[in-house]
């Protein structure tokens, strides 16, 4: 569809609803709006952001493919429960900052959960439009138009009001979605508020994790400054646990209550032989240097190295895995071999990703796993021999296991691997807090309607309770943990 | 936080130590312990450095660095009153300090930094230390005097230290415990010594790190066939049981990259310091 074309039905299809409305019918007829992006050829030369976004026109014809549903049913799937039809019908109407607003009522951060959360899995998967067509990925575009309204808003100036000071100090650990959330919460309620964080730079996986090319960094610092405006102070390079324990916090520092956001930080690895050869990388790490570090400008501006690889295997199926592989492509890679051990269907990333990375010439090698990695006389990686599986009974996950076929090795000759297979939480904190509950997998122990931990005054939420999990459900503990730490200090006053 | 390097000095041709401002990391570090720093925010390398010693009036810390390439090159050209941008730590775990009888701390180069502290440290809870301390020729040796404070025997070699090491594991009794910390190549050769007489032998590993916290993976070692994160599970390790020559590869991954990036700043410099000589 051309501009002109798009303007027009845009015209028509509003012309329509003054005389009479739009029948369901006519709803369903019109034609899902793809979002604008970067050509994949040229995009795999550079680190900018993929899709361009929606323009205006694009944004009220999706908003129109809306039915209004009585039960809005998309609310339901929203982890943090944002009023989503009736954001959808205020874009449908042209009234933006409306939609804004209603959206902001739940979620803090729209623009960057319009860009990351996996919407046909939540919202777009409970959507009647979606229903119909028994396909989440043709419903109505819920993550495309939440994205265009904060975009829309630009560097909003906006300060959120900030009460009284309550004289009250609150310490919060880690500036991932969920400390950014709990920080601003916890701030609008007057209370003396220090954000904490162990890298030179505040946002979490939102900086060194998640690529700009999908994320782009001005959005997560804009967040960070409504933060400082709003008085929040922040604090880097503090590594809680290391520089200073919870524990001196509350009792020598002066904190009156604390959150624990630390996320699920260390990587794991496969344990298979030849896993420390040089040239096998963690995506965490390949991924932090390429992001926080700015590897991609080593040579010119950068400090930090990567390896400049030909041949590149990735190895998992989450969205980690998607942008360790597309970040291989724009480092300069040949080929990037995507190696998961079970089918497309049971990859946990987000479906725009694994259709942007096939677009971008990812080779995808479904039902096959790494059994060792092979290297040379300098322990450089030159290879990975490869298992082949096929799908087994159902596992505790729901998932048909793989099991691997016995005698159908392979070899792939490369370069690099990077794992991405998941991480697990940081024991940092944990191990010098002995009364802290945690379970056997080291995430913390909460009480879900408050997220308070075992521990008076301190709250904790995001990855370090969930296990490695989402940008919005990080947020939506941030959110509860906040009004749980408001109304922990309310009742300590008396 | 700001870290202002209040003092500098330079202790051989390519070593130099600063006192930088940290007053929260002086106060919770203990001996073995390290920093991450880095000089600017957005383009700089994050690299880690042993905290040599502290000032707890001051609120400053010690380090030591040799002058290997880019960053530590820049590092050394900062002058007191200038700031350090991000001073993380103390990272690591500390030493386990015991009283263990007859102790040989054997450190080479630039690991005589992070050894003294961990030197002192054994000899105040009443070990006998004996030192032998080297460098590729005299003129690099550093801290030859506050070793001799320390030790009670000082043995100063221009080699990895490895043959008097073997003279001193012969005798007898031989001694209770190795401290080795030195480039990977002579704490391989200590250990391998010290493996043959059976005397336990802690190692300081100086593996390549991003973050410094075990989220990256990149300070990984082969430990006893398993893998191990230097930053969290280390530095120190027994020296047994770890994979040398895995490490010395991992170390040098990307060696020809960097040495082109130090080249390029060296060249920088000369521009800058012509053109201020000019002005
Ligand atoms: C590569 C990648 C891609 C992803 N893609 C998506 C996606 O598309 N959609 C989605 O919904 N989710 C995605 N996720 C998951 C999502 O990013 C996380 O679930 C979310 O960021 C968790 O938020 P959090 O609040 O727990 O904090 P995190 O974002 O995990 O941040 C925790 C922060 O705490 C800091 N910290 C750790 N220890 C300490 C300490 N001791 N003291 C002080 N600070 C500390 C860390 O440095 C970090 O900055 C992705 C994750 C990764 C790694
Ligand atoms: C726990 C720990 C404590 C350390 N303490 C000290 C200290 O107190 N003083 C000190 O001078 N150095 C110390 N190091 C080593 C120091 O971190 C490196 O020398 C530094 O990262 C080099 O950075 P660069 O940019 O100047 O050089 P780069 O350009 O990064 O490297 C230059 C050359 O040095 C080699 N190299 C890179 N990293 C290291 C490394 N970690 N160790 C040895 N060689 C390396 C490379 O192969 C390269 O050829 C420590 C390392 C660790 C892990
Ligand atoms: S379920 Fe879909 S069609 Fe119904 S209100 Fe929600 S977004 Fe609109
Ligand atoms: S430096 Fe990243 S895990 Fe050790």
């Amino acid at each position: 569809m051309t501009d002109s074309e798009r303007r027009q039905l845009l015209h028509d299809l509003l012309q329509k609803q003054e005389n009479g409305g739009l029948k369901p019918r006519d709803r369903y007829e019109i034609p899902p709006q793809d979002m604008p992006e970067q050509d994949p050829v040229v995009r795999a030369g550079n680190v900018n952001e993929v899709a361009t976004g929606y323009t205006e026109t694009h944004a009220r014809i999706e908003a129109l493919r809306c039915l209004g549903c009585k039960n809005a049913p998309c609310v339901n799937g929203c982890p943090v429960r944002i009023r989503i039809r009736d954001f959808v019908v205020e874009i449908a109407e042209g009234r933006y900052e409306q939609a804004l607003s209603i959206i902001k009522e739940n979620s803090l951060l729209p623009a960057v959960c319009g860009r990351v959360c996996p919407q046909e899995n939540q919202c777009q998967l409970t959507c009647t439009v979606g229903k119909r067509f028994k396909d989440p990925t043709r419903a109505v575009s819920i993550g495309r138009l939440e994205r265009f309204v904060a975009d829309r808003d630009g560097r909003s100036e906006s300060v959120p009001a900030v009460a009284a000071e309550t004289g009250k100090k609150v310490a919060i650990v880690g500036s991932g979605p969920g400390g950014i959330v709990a920080a601003a919460d916890t701030r609008r309620a007057g209370h003396e508020v220090t954000l904490f964080e162990a890298f030179h730079k505040p946002g979490g996986v939102m900086v060194y994790g998640i690529p700009e090319f999908r994320l782009p960094k001005a959005i997560v610092q804009n967040e960070i400054d409504t933060l400082a405006k709003m008085g929040v102070k922040i604090v880097c390079n503090f590594i809680v646990g290391k520089t200073r324990t919870v524990q001196q916090l509350l009792e020598e520092d002066g904190f009156d209550a604390a959150y624990i956001g630390v996320g699920a930080g260390l990587p794991n690895f496969m344990g298979i032989e030849g896993e420390s050869l040089v040239g096998v990388y963690s995506a965490n790490e390949y991924l932090t240097r390429a992001n926080l570090m700015k590897a991609y400008g080593y040579g010119s501006c950068a400090d930090t190295p990567i390896a400049r690889s030909k041949a590149v295997a990735v190895v998992g199926g989450g969205n980690v895995a998607m942008d360790a592989a597309r970040t291989a492509l724009r480092l300069g890679a040949e080929k990037v071999y995507l190696v998961y051990r079970r089918t497309e269907k049971e990859m946990p990333a987000r479906i725009e990703e694994v259709h942007h990375a096939k677009q971008e010439g990812i080779e995808f090698h479904i039902l096959q796993s790494p059994k060792r990695i092979l290297g040379d006389q300098n322990s450089q990686v030159t290879g990975v021999e490869c298992l082949k599986y096929e799908l087994g009974e159902p596992d505790d996950s729901g998932r048909r296991r793989p099991v691997a076929i016995e005698g159908s090795e392979f070899t792939i000759d490369l370069d690099t691997v990077i794992i991405a297979i998941g991480n697990k939480p940081n024991p940092l904190i944990s191990q010098t807090m002995p009364e802290l509950e945690i379970t056997k997998w080291g995430t913390i122990v909460v009480n879900e309607e408050t997220m308070a931990t075992s521990v008076p005054g301190v709250f904790a939420g995001g990855d370090i309770v969930s296990g490695a999990a989402t940008v919005i459900l990080a947020m939506g503990q941030g959110r509860i943990a906040a009004a749980g730490i408001n109304e922990y200090l309310a009742k300590k006053d008396k | 936080m700001s870290h202002r390097i209040v003092s500098k000095k330079q202790l051989s041709e390519d070593v130099f130590t600063a006192k930088v401002e940290a007053p929260l990391v002086a106060q919770a570090r203990r001996p073995g312990q390290f920093v991450i720093i880095s000089l600017n925010n957005e383009y700089a390398e994050r690299i880690p450095l042993t905290i040599a010693g502290v000032d707890l009036r001051e609120g400053t810390i010690s380090l030591i660095w040799q002058r290997v390439g880019k960053t530590t090159a820049e590092l050394s050209d900062l002058q007191p009153g200038d700031e350090i941008a991000n001073v993380a730590g103390p990272l690591g775990n500390p030493t386990e300090l015991e009283k263990f009888g007859t102790v040989v701390c054997v450190g080479g180069g630039i690991g005589l930094a992070p050894l003294l502290p961990i030197a002192e440290a054994l000899k105040a809870i009443g070990n006998r230390i004996i030192s032998i301390i080297g460098a590729r020729n005299k003129e690099l040796l550093i801290l030859e005097e506050e070793f001799a404070r320390t030790s009670d025997e000082l043995i100063i070699t221009t080699d990895d230290g490895s043959e008097p090491l073997a003279e001193l594991c012969q005798a007898e009794p031989k001694p209770d415990k190795v401290f080795a910390i030195g480039p990977a190549i002579m704490m391989k050769f200590c250990c391998d010594v010290t493996r043959q007489f059976d005397v336990p032998t802690e190692v300081s590993l100086n593996t390549i790190m991003i973050d410094g916290t075990g989220m990256c993976g990149g300070c990984r070692i082969e430990f006893d066939g398993k893998a191990k994160f230097v930053c969290v599970d280390g530095p120190e390790f027994d020296g047994h049981k770890v994979n040398f020559d895995l490490m010395m590869k991992r170390l040098s991954a990307y060696k020809s990259a960097e040495q082109k990036e130090h080249e390029r700043y060296k060249d920088h410099r000369c521009k800058v310091s012509e053109i201020k000589e000019k002005e």
